[in-house]
């Protein structure tokens, strides 16, 4: 996967689960205090993640991702 | 109304009195019903009554590690889980006094920790499909108090607060969490009385008569549906006026 795509496909998530522009989320965009997520949607986008990328995306490793950049490097090092 | 058909359910303690009339409940709606306990056999021989759209179950909610695999057992059997009945429940009864730390811990771990990681571990899927149901049996003894039981109505009080917590937390994916409280229901259990003892219970008891199971399931059934949606942390008492609350 090229970091381009996995990129993308983080924000159409991002976008579809929050109901958010496209134009906002940029990289360094913040979940929760960008994108006005609560903390249940946080959960629900780490499932989103997992599902979409076939990975797995620990509870200590979750609460670290805050931006999408945070998402998609996680997601660089870890899908397969 | 409070048809159930295409809706996947749990029933823990589906072996018991209430609980096996709970399952019949929702698979009379049209539910398609998960029942589980310890006793396999017990098991067999509801889902040889109940026919197609059963599933059997076995989990010792004692142990963790089944617990934590019965959820996903379900969803693997059912396609998902939409509704989670968490009935399974023991006592210990003794007076706190002489309650050993094993008699606690033992009743906390089925009556609450078990419902706890069930409701965990099922919520996730509910998140998915925005759709979800968990109703918990707690008890009249968890309002009213009553000797030698500091432990069970620890966990049935503890089941009120949790449902309370989740229920906040998940409202606004459409998913309820509720409770039921029984009060005094025909049951191996109350079989057990001797008159005198009986003639004492009922003599708390406005109704003059102790409830059914099946009185207790159809608490369960309307909590369960699609009308019952505005209802969350809420506890349905039915209990014969014994408390009213
Ligand atoms: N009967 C009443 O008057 C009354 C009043 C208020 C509240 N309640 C509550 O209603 C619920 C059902 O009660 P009931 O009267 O139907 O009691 P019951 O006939 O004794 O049934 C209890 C159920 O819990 C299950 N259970 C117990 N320990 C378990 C374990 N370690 N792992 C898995 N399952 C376990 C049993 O399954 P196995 O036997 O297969 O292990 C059985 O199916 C309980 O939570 C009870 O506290 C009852």
């Amino acid at each position: 996967m090229s970091d381009n795509d996995i990129g993308q496909r983080v924000k159409k998530i991002v976008v579809e689960h929050l109901g958010v522009d496209d134009a906002k989320v940029t990289d360094e965009a913040s979940f929760i205090d960008d994108l006005g997520a609560d903390s249940l949607d946080t959960v629900e986008l780490v499932m989103a993640f997992e599902e979409e990328f076939g990975c797995e995306i620990p509870d200590d490793a979750a609460e670290k991702i805050v931006t999408v950049k945070d998402a998609v490097n996680f997601i660089q090092e870890h899908a397969g | 109304m409070f048809d159930l058909s295409g809706k996947t359910a749990l029933v823990t303690g589906a072996t018991g009195g209430i609980g096996g009339e709970i399952a019949r409940a929702l698979h009379k709606q049209g539910a398609t019903i998960g029942v589980s306990g310890t006793r396999k056999e017990k098991l067999d021989a509801l889902a040889a009554e109940l026919g197609e759209r059963v599933h059997v179950l076995p989990c010792n909610l004692s142990e963790p590690e089944e617990v934590n695999q019965l959820v996903a057992d379900a969803e693997k059997a059912m396609g998902g889980l939409d509704i989670l009945i968490n009935n399974a429940g023991l006592t210990r009864d003794t007076l706190a006094m002489r309650m050993k730390d094993d008699d606690w811990e033992k009743v906390l771990e089925v009556n609450l920790t078990a419902a706890f990681r069930l409701s965990r571990a099922a919520i996730k899927g509910m998140m998915k499909r925005k759709w979800g149901r968990i109703i918990n049996i707690s008890s009249v003894v968890a309002q009213t108090g009553n000797a030698g039981q500091a432990n069970y109505i620890s966990s049935k009080a503890g089941l009120i607060g949790l449902s309370k917590g989740l229920a906040t937390e998940v409202a606004s994916r459409n998913i309820t969490v509720n409770c039921v409280a029984p009060g005094f229901i025909e049951t191996a259990m109350t079989d057990a009385l001797n008159d005198k003892q009986r003639a004492a219970t009922l003599a708390r008891v406005p109704a003059e008569r102790l409830g059914t199971p099946g009185e207790i399931a159809a608490c369960v059934a309307f909590l369960a549906s699609e009308e019952a949606g505005y209802v969350t942390g809420h506890t349905l008492h039915a209990n014969g006026g014994m408390a009213m609350v």
